[in-house]
C-alpha cells in the first residue's frame, strides 16, 4: 500500500497532536509553524482543561460536561460531537498525566480539580495557573522524540500562503513562505490538517498572541473551504486593559475564591482596600446567585458591561472592575494561581495578592472558524482537515472555560487518523499531481509578494490594522447594533481600497516581517467582512452574541449555523440546521437553577 | 506635560546576518505602561530616525506579550531581558535595544536559537511514554514532588541564561543551564527515572554540565525565577555519581 503524506499546519495543541497520532501511525509528517512550536499561542492558556472524573463525589458524568457545554454554548453546537469530545476528556487527562504534566495534586498524589465558569462542578484539572503552557509543552517533547526519530520534519519560521488544488478542486499540498530567506515554496501532500487559532488581531487588541490573525483561515475561505459561525467571538470578562496587549486573568482566579466587584458610589477615588465591604458592589454574587462569579464569560463580561457603562459604576469612573483574590491564604495563591499574579504584578507594578486588581472585558476566543464535518473534522474540500480554535465545532455560541484545550487535543486526536485515512484512500497521490499545479499557486503568490512590495502609497499596514481593530471592537463584540454594524463593514471596505494604497517601508528580501504582516492584514480584512456580515445577519441574541435591539434567543428563526462561502469573489452567507437531538433546546438563565 | 513627553530609543540595526552592524536612535511618543514591545511597533509605523531619515521597521520576535512564549528576549540597555516586560518608565534613556549576543543575528533584533531545541533533542527531554491510546492515569505523584518540579517546567527557552553565561563563547559548546534544567526536570518524574541514565550520560562529557564554572548569573537573569542552579549542583552530582558507578562496576 502506497504510503500517504501529510502536511500539519500550526504547532499549538491541537497540531502537535494530530502530528502526534499521524506520526505514531508510521505516516510522515512536515509540521509547519510561524514561530518555533514551543511558542504557539497555547501557551497562553492558563486555567486548565475540564474531564467530568468526578473525583470529588458530586456526581459529575461526561454527559453533565456535555449539557453544560451544549447549554453554555447556548444551543448553536451541533451535539454529537460534543458528546464525544466530552466522553474522550478523562482519557486525554490521563494521557497528558503520563506524558508527565505538572498537573496540581492532592495529598493522596491524585490530580486536583478546581471550578470554572459555567459548571457547579470541579472538573478542571490543572497545573498552577501555566496549564496550557505544560500541555503545550508535553506534546512539543513528544513531537521532538518523533523528530528526533525521523518521523516529523518541522518547518519552523514558515508561513502557510495558499492550498494547492488541483484542477478537480482536491487539495494536493501547500505553499508557504519561508519567514527568514522569503523563499516561497510549494510542498506536496495528500492531505493537510490546519491548526492555525483564534484571529483575535482582527479586533487590534486582545488575550492572542501576535501570531493569531486568523490568516490562513481566510487563505483557505478564498480558495472554497468554509467559513461557520464566524459572528461568534468571545470577549473574556477579566482581562488587563493595555496597548499591546490584553493581558488575561484567567477565569480560575474566580474558581479559586477570586471576587468580582466595584464601589457602590459613582467616580469611587478611595484605594480598594480603603472601601469598606458594606459599600462594595459584588454584583456577580447579587444578580447570579447559584454561579456567582462563575457565570460564563458572556454573562459575566456583559455585566461589567453594564456596571461600567449603564450604572456608571466603573472603578474611580474608569473602564475597569476590581477581581480580588486578596483575601485568599497567601499559601494558596502561590501554588494554584502564581503564573497570571505574576503577570499583573510585572506589568502594572500592584502586588495582588495584597491589592484587588483592575480588569476589564477582552476579545479572547474565536468560537466559530472553519466548516468541518461532524465526524472526522474534514471542510468541503477534499483533502483540507482542520482541528483546534480554527474550526467552528465544539463550542456553539460561547465556550466555556478550560473547553478549549481539551477541543483542541480532541480535534487534533480525530483529525490525524483521519487524514491517514483519506490519504490511504487515495488511488493517485500527490506525486502523480503535475508540476504545473504547484508551479501555478507559487507563481501566484510570489505574483502577491512582488505586488505588495513595489505597491505605491502612503498608507501604513500598522495603521490600517489599528483602525480595523477599533471599529471592530467598537462595534462588533459585546454590544451589537445592526447600524453600527453596517457602518463597521463600511470601514473595512475602505480599508480594503486603502490597502492597494500601501507602502511596504520595507523592501529588501530578508527576514522582512512588513510583508508578512501586510499579507496576514488582506487575509484579516477579508475574515473581518465574514465576521461583521454575519453579525449584521443574525436579529437575535445567542451567548455571546447580543443585540440590545433583538434581545432574546429565537429559535425559529436562528437555531441555525451559519455558513459562508466564497462566491466568485464575494462572501455569501448560508445557513445549516444544527444538530439537537440529545439534549432538546431550552432557555438559557444562569440567574435561575439550570 | 505628559502629552509632550518622549521616549529616546536606540536599536542595534543589521540587515543581514554577515552586515555590519549600526546604531539608529528614534523619539517616540510615550504613553502610560510602553514597554519595549510598544517602541518596536511605534518605529514599524512611523519607520523615520530620530535625525529625519527613512528606514526600515525593526525585524524582532514576539509572540504572547505576556512572558510566557519566550519569543522577544533582547538585550535592554546592556542586559538581557523579555521585551514585553521590559516597561519603559523603568529604563534610563536613551533606551539601548540590542539583539542577544550568543546566538546567530538573522536580522535586527531576531536571532537565531534553535541551537535550544535542537539540544533538547540530544538530551531526550521527554518522557518515553508507550503510545497515546488509553492506557490508564499515570503515576501518582507527591504534591511536594510536584512543586518542586513545576517552576523547572515553566522555562520558556528565551535563551537568556545562556546570554549572561560566562562559559558560552564561541569556542565552546556547552548546553548551558536552561538544558541541564530540564534534564533535572525529566530525571524528577516516576516515568522520565527509568531513562535517567540516558539522559545523564547526553549531559555528561564536552559541553555538558562539567563545563559549568559556577558563575551563577543564569538563575539571576532568569525571567521566570527558576532554580538553574540548584539544577546544575542536581545533575552534576547524578552525572558524577553514574559516571563513578560506571568506573566502578562497569
Amino acid at each position: 500500500m502506497r504510503q500517504p503524506k501529510i502536511i500539519v499546519v500550526g504547532g499549538g495543541l491541537a497540531g502537535l497532536m494530530a502530528t502526534i497520532k499521524v506520526a505514531e501511525a508510521g505516516v510522515p509528517v512536515e509540521l509547519f509553524s510561524i514561530v518555533p512550536v514551543k511558542r504557539s499561542h497555547s501557551v497562553c492558556a492558563q486555567g486548565g482543561i475540564n474531564a467530568a472524573k468526578n473525583t470529588k463525589g458530586e456526581g459529575d458524568s461526561t454527559w453533565q460536561h456535555f449539557d453544560d457545554t451544549i447549554y453554555g454554548g447556548d444551543f448553536l453546537a451541533n451535539q454529537a460531537p460534543v458528546k464525544r469530545m466530552c466522553e474522550a476528556a478523562p482519557g486525554i487527562i490521563d494521557l497528558l498525566d503520563r506524558m508527565g504534566v505538572m498537573f496540581n495534586r492532592t495529598p493522596e498524589g491524585n490530580l486536583d480539580y478546581r471550578r470554572f465558569g459555567g459548571t457547579l462542578f470541579n472538573r478542571t484539572a490543572f497545573a498552577g495557573a501555566t496549564t496550557g503552557q505544560q500541555l503545550l509543552y508535553a506534546l512539543d517533547e513528544q513531537v521532538r522524540r518523533f523528530e528526533a526519530e525521523g518521523k516529523v520534519t518541522k518547518y519552523e519560521g514558515w508561513t502557510f500562503l495558499s492550498a494547492v488544488l488541483d484542477d478537480a478542486g482536491v487539495c494536493r499540498g501547500i505553499c508557504a513562505m519561508d519567514l527568514k530567506t522569503m523563499e516561497v515554496k510549494t510542498f506536496p501532500g495528500d492531505a493537510a490538517i490546519f491548526c492555525t487559532g483564534g484571529n483575535g488581531a482582527i479586533f487590534g487588541r486582545s488575550t492572542n498572541s501576535v501570531v493569531c490573525t486568523g490568516m490562513a483561515q481566510s487563505a483557505l475561505f478564498q480558495r472554497g473551504v468554509d467559513y461557520a459561525n464566524g459572528e461568534f467571538i468571545q470577549v473574556h470578562p477579566t482581562a488587563i486593559p493595555g496597548e499591546d496587549k490584553l493581558r488575561l486573568m484567567s477565569e480560575s482566579a474566580r474558581g479559586e475564591g477570586g471576587r468580582v466587584w466595584v464601589s457602590k458610589t459613582p467616580n469611587d477615588s478611595r484605594t480598594p482596600n480603603s472601601i469598606p465591604v458594606n459599600e462594595r458592589f459584588y454584583f456577580l454574587e447579587e444578580w447570579y446567585p447559584k454561579y456567582g462569579n462563575l457565570v460564563p464569560r458572556d454573562v459575566a463580561t456583559r455585566a461589567i458591561h453594564k456596571v461600567v457603562f449603564e450604572m456608571k459604576l466603573g472603578v474611580g469612573g474608569h473602564q475597569a472592575v476590581y477581581l480580588d483574590v486578596s483575601h485568599i491564604p497567601r499559601e494558596i495563591l502561590d501554588r494554584k494561581l502564581e503564573g497570571i499574579l505574576e503577570i499583573y504584578e510585572k506589568f502594572l507594578g500592584v502586588d495582588p495578592h495584597v491589592e484587588p486588581m483592575m480588569v476589564f472585558p477582552g476579545v479572547h476566543y474565536t468560537m466559530g472558524g472553519i466548516w468541518v464535518d461532524n465526524d472526522t473534522q474534514a471542510t468541503n474540500v477534499p483533502g483540507i482537515y482542520a482541528a483546534g480554535e480554527c474550526e467552528y465545532q465544539y463550542h456553539g455560541a460561547n465556550r466555556l472555560g478550560a473547553n478549549s484545550l481539551v477541543s483542541c487535543i480532541y480535534g487534533g486526536m480525530v483529525a490525524g487518523p483521519a487524514s491517514v485515512k483519506y490519504g490511504r484512500s487515495l488511488d493517485k497521490g500527490c506525486e502523480s499531481v503535475p508540476s504545473s499545479i504547484f508551479e501555478r499557486e507559487q507563481k501566484r503568490q510570489q505574483g502577491m509578494n512582488e505586488a505588495l512590495i513595489s505597491q505605491q502609497g502612503e498608507e501604513n499596514p500598522i495603521t490600517l490594522w489599528k483602525e480595523m481593530g477599533d471599529w471592530m471592537t467598537e462595534h462588533v463584540t459585546v454590544t451589537r447594533k445592526n447600524a453600527g454594524i453596517e457602518r463597521a463593514d463600511a470601514k473595512i471596505q475602505e480599508l480594503q481600497e486603502r490597502f492597494k494604497k500601501m507602502n511596504l517601508s520595507d523592501r529588501t528580501k530578508w527576514s522582512n516581517q512588513t510583508l508578512s504582516f501586510a499579507r496576514e492584514l488582506h487575509g484579516m480584512l477579508i475574515l473581518a467582512r465574514v465576521i461583521t456580515l454575519g453579525a449584521l445577519a443574525r436579529n437575535e441574541s445567542r451567548g455571546a452574541h447580543f443585540k440590545p435591539d433583538f434581545p432574546e434567543r429565537n429559535d425559529a428563526d436562528w437555531l441555525k449555523t451559519t455558513r459562508a462561502k466564497w462566491t466568485n469573489g464575494k462572501i455569501q452567507l448560508t445557513y445549516e440546521h444544527v444538530d439537537t437531538s440529545l439534549i432538546p433546546p431550552r432557555a438559557r438563565r444562569y440567574d435561575a437553577v439550570k | 506635560m505628559a502629552e509632550n513627553k518622549k521616549v529616546i530609543v536606540k536599536v542595534k540595526r543589521q540587515a543581514a546576518p554577515t552586515d555590519r552592524p549600526h546604531w539608529e536612535e528614534f523619539e517616540l511618543t510615550w504613553r502610560p505602561h510602553m514597554n519595549v514591545i510598544i517602541c518596536l511597533r511605534d518605529i514599524a509605523e512611523r519607520p523615520i530616525t530620530r535625525d529625519g531619515q527613512k528606514t526600515t521597521p525593526v525585524t524582532f520576535d514576539s509572540n504572547c506579550l505576556e512572558e510566557v512564549c519566550g519569543s522577544c528576549a533582547m538585550v535592554i540597555n546592556g542586559k538581557a531581558r523579555m521585551a514585553c516586560s521590559a516597561l519603559v518608565d523603568h529604563f534610563d534613556q536613551p533606551i539601548r535595544i540590542e539583539p542577544m549576543t550568543k546566538f546567530p543575528v538573522i536580522r535586527d533584533l531576531a536571532v537565531d536559537r534553535n541551537v535550544m531545541f535542537q539540544n533538547l533533542k540530544r538530551v531526550k527531554a521527554w518522557i518515553p511514554i508507550d503510545g497515546t491510546y488509553d492506557m490508564g492515569e499515570g503515576p501518582k505523584m507527591a504534591a511536594e514532588a510536584q512543586e518542586k518540579a513545576y517552576p523547572l517546567s515553566r522555562c520558556i527557552t528565551c535563551g537568556i541564561c545562556l546570554e549572561v553565561c560566562p562559559q558560552i563563547n564561541s569556542r565552546s559548546n556547552f548546553v548551558g543551564a536552561a538544558i541541564i534544567s530540564q534534564v533535572r526536570l525529566f530525571n524528577m518524574h516516576p516515568t522520565g527515572a527509568m531513562n535517567s541514565h540516558e539522559r545523564l550520560e547526553a549531559i555528561s562529557g564536552p559541553g555538558g554540565v562539567q563545563d559549568c564554572a559556577n558563575a551563577q548569573n543564569c538563575v539571576h537573569a532568569c525571567p521566570k525565577s527558576i532554580p538553574l542552579t540548584e539544577s546544575i549542583a542536581q545533575v552534576n552530582r547524578d552525572a558524577i555519581r553514574q559516571s563513578l558507578a560506571g568506573w566502578l562496576f562497569g
